[in-house]
């Protein structure tokens, strides 16, 4: 160990790697390139691992849609394509029987309920426009994470209990009927034909969304009593708790749903779903292979930047024999011979890892500035420090085996042979 | 050496005294570098025994020969083997490295040997850019930097003009004037009749081992 920190050991190791320049800038940009692939793909992945966890984070990542079809096989007296529908007692019955479930949000649709489904015509002074209109409950938040303008709010419990005619409306809504510095909160709106005063603007979230910044959102029983729907939804957005399998409460709640609404046990196609946790999980599988993919790779790549470095070493102890035959007629223990060719390997190998790491690093701070602004999932692409440290570890062990090649060779020779060497 | 074993010596007999100047001659395959690089413990014996300053050398493994070798040898090689790209002070401390003596000291130690061999203003000078007589100058500062007990010189002047080789001699003679024991390696007469004891080797054995009456070689110079 003393050898390693002694100054003059380094001597020797500058003045070999000195001599010859071409030699060692060749040598290194094996590794470095090894290296800069490492951290350019695993910092990737990473950023797109980000991506995809930012798109998914205004969304519960157990939830689910669960909303009517027609039935597809005859039951109980019904001919096959009956409507099916869901209704308001359909939220407790699914809370009473499947206690995996923690919210479930109904919702209706403007239009679903009634002859008319059009985007519902809003007017604000002399600007006017189509839009999407929903009936919410607040627990709809807890589901899809509705990010609200300063100053606003969403719906809450008052204004469901009161049937209050607020309204939350949408990014381009206000864009489109409002002035570019007119604060919209407290402004009245004409939907249809009833006023409704804004309460809040909500900025449509980057990444999986079920609405759009055109849509707005009215208390449910205030939007039951306007088109008159009665208990009806047009679909249920439900969240399970963290741990458990949602795909398995996914296929409980349209079990239950079937057997309430007098369906086939067997009708899979009566109630449509669509399972956001599994969506999910597969993109997470997705981004897990490719960072699995960009580990491999990049080692293997490290890996081929070693052995080139061994192979140079192995060339040049060659170039050295005499050299190193001098050495050791004036005394270099073998061991001495040795632990210089080994130093030499380790040190060219770290130092090209370090510049690899900050050109990967340097490279991958120059993509994120770029996708910044563009709507691609890539986030803050990172390699954690453990994996850098990794690579190293893993660079120094690799350039201690290599070099104890080329080390092995250099001590196997005789001083007296490498003398004789012309 | 290889898979073809050869016998170069057969049988030598013979001792050195402290601060005796011994060329050894014979033509080549007379086995002389043989014996050279076995006293140099470079070549292993097979057969016989070596003793050095009292200490018997046998059975050495590489790291034992190579701390005996730092010890008590100083080499001089034909081709003088200087680490091209170490200047000539750099060269001459190398030993000192090996002996774990400090830089600063090394570095002290080196330019007082260069400067008994007159090289003092080109101690920062690489090999490449001095002559041969210098390279070898700057090859007998560096094995007597070790301070050893033998100085072991194979063909030194080999790779040198005349003038050249007497001002090595003059050099290596004036060396073992302090009481240096050296031990040199030739096929040149005029460079043997320069030592003081001349040991010829014939096909492996010593065919004659004679005191002569040393010449100096600052006649010629």
């Amino acid at each position: 160990m003393r050898f390693i920190f002694d100054s003059n050991t380094w001597q020797e190791i500058f003045g070999s790697i000195s001599k010859n320049k071409t030699r060692t800038v060749i040598t290194v940009i094996g590794v470095l390139w090894g290296i800069f692939i490492y951290i350019a793909l695993a910092g990737s992945a990473q950023g797109l691992n980000n991506g995809f966890d930012k798109a998914f984070k205004t969304v519960a990542m157990n939830s689910m849609f669960v909303w009517p079809q027609s039935s597809s096989m005859p039951y109980d007296g019904f001919k096959t394509g009956r409507l099916m529908d869901l209704r308001l007692e359909d939220v407790s019955t699914i809370q009473n029987r499947i206690p995996e479930v923690q919210f479930i949000a109904p919702r209706i649709r403007q239009g679903d309920g009634g002859p008319n489904s059009e985007p519902v015509y809003t007017v604000k002074g002399q600007k006017s426009g189509n839009y999407g209109l929903y009936g919410d409950y607040p627990v709809y938040t807890k589901i899809a994470t509705k990010k609200i303008y300063d100053g606003g709010r969403f719906i809450n419990e008052e204004d469901i209990e009161q049937a209050r005619k607020v309204i939350v409306i949408g990014e381009r809504v206000q864009q489109e009927l409002f002035e570019k510095d007119e604060d919209p909160i407290g402004a009245y709106i004409r939907v249809g034909t009833v006023y409704f005063q804004v309460v809040g603007v909500h900025k449509l979230a980057n990444g999986v969304s079920f609405d759009s910044d055109s849509d707005m959102f009215i208390p449910f029983t205030t939007h039951r009593k306007l088109y008159n729907t009665g208990d009806l939804v047009s679909y249920l957005c439900i969240a399970a708790y963290d741990d458990v399998d949602v795909v398995q409460v996914e296929k409980d709640i349209k079990a239950l749903l079937r057997s309430t609404h007098r369906a086939h046990p067997d009708d899979e196609r009566a109630f449509g779903s669509f399972n956001l946790g599994e969506a999910f999980g597969r993109t997470m599988d997705f981004a897990f292979g490719l960072t699995f993919m960009s580990l491999i790779v990049g080692i293997a790549t490290i890996l081929a930047g070693v052995i080139g470095i061994g192979n140079i070493l192995l060339i040049s102890v060659k170039e050295r024999t005499k050299e190193l035959g001098v050495r050791r007629a004036l005394g270099a223990t073998p061991s001495e011979v040795r632990n210089l060719i080994v130093l030499e390997s380790v040190f060219l190998t770290l130092i090209a890892g370090i510049l690899g790491i900050i050109l990967g690093a340097g490279v991958l701070s120059g993509i994120n500035a770029f996708t910044k602004d563009i709507d691609f999932p890539y986030t803050n692409p990172t390699v954690p420090i453990p994996y850098v440290l990794g690579a190293l570890v893993i660079m120094v062990v690799l350039g201690t085996l290599i070099g104890l090649i080329p080390a092995q060779r250099a001590v196997s020779i005789k001083p007296i042979d490498a003398l004789r060497e012309e | 050496m290889g898979s073809n074993s050869l016998h170069v010596l057969k049988g030598i007999n013979f001792s050195v005294e402290e601060g005796e100047l011994v060329a050894i001659m014979g033509s080549s395959g007379s086995g002389k570098s043989t014996l050279l690089n076995i006293l140099g413990m470079l070549d292993e014996l097979d057969e016989g025994s070596y003793d050095l300053d009292g200490v018997p050398i046998k059975n050495l493994n590489e790291t034992k020969a190579a701390n005996y070798r730092n010890k008590f040898l100083g080499f001089v090689f034909q081709s003088f083997n200087l680490i091209n790209y170490k200047s000539a002070m750099e060269n001459v401390a190398l030993p000192l490295y090996y002996q774990r003596v400090g830089r600063k000291e090394r570095q002290e130690k080196a330019l007082k040997y260069l400067d008994q061999v007159g090289l003092k203003e080109w101690a920062e000078h690489l090999p490449s850019e001095l002559s041969g007589g210098q390279k070898q100058r700057v090859a007998i500062a560096r094995a007597m930097a070790a301070e050893p007990k033998v100085l072991l010189a194979d063909e030194p002047t080999g790779a040198l003009d005349s003038t050249t080789s007497y001002e090595v001699m003059d050099l290596i003679q004036k060396i073992n004037d302090q009481g240096n024991t050296i031990l040199i390696v030739t096929h040149e007469p005029d460079i043997a009749d320069m030592c003081k004891r001349i040991v010829h080797l014939k096909d492996g054995i010593i065919l004659e081992d004679k005191k002569i009456k040393q010449v100096r070689a600052s006649e010629y110079v």
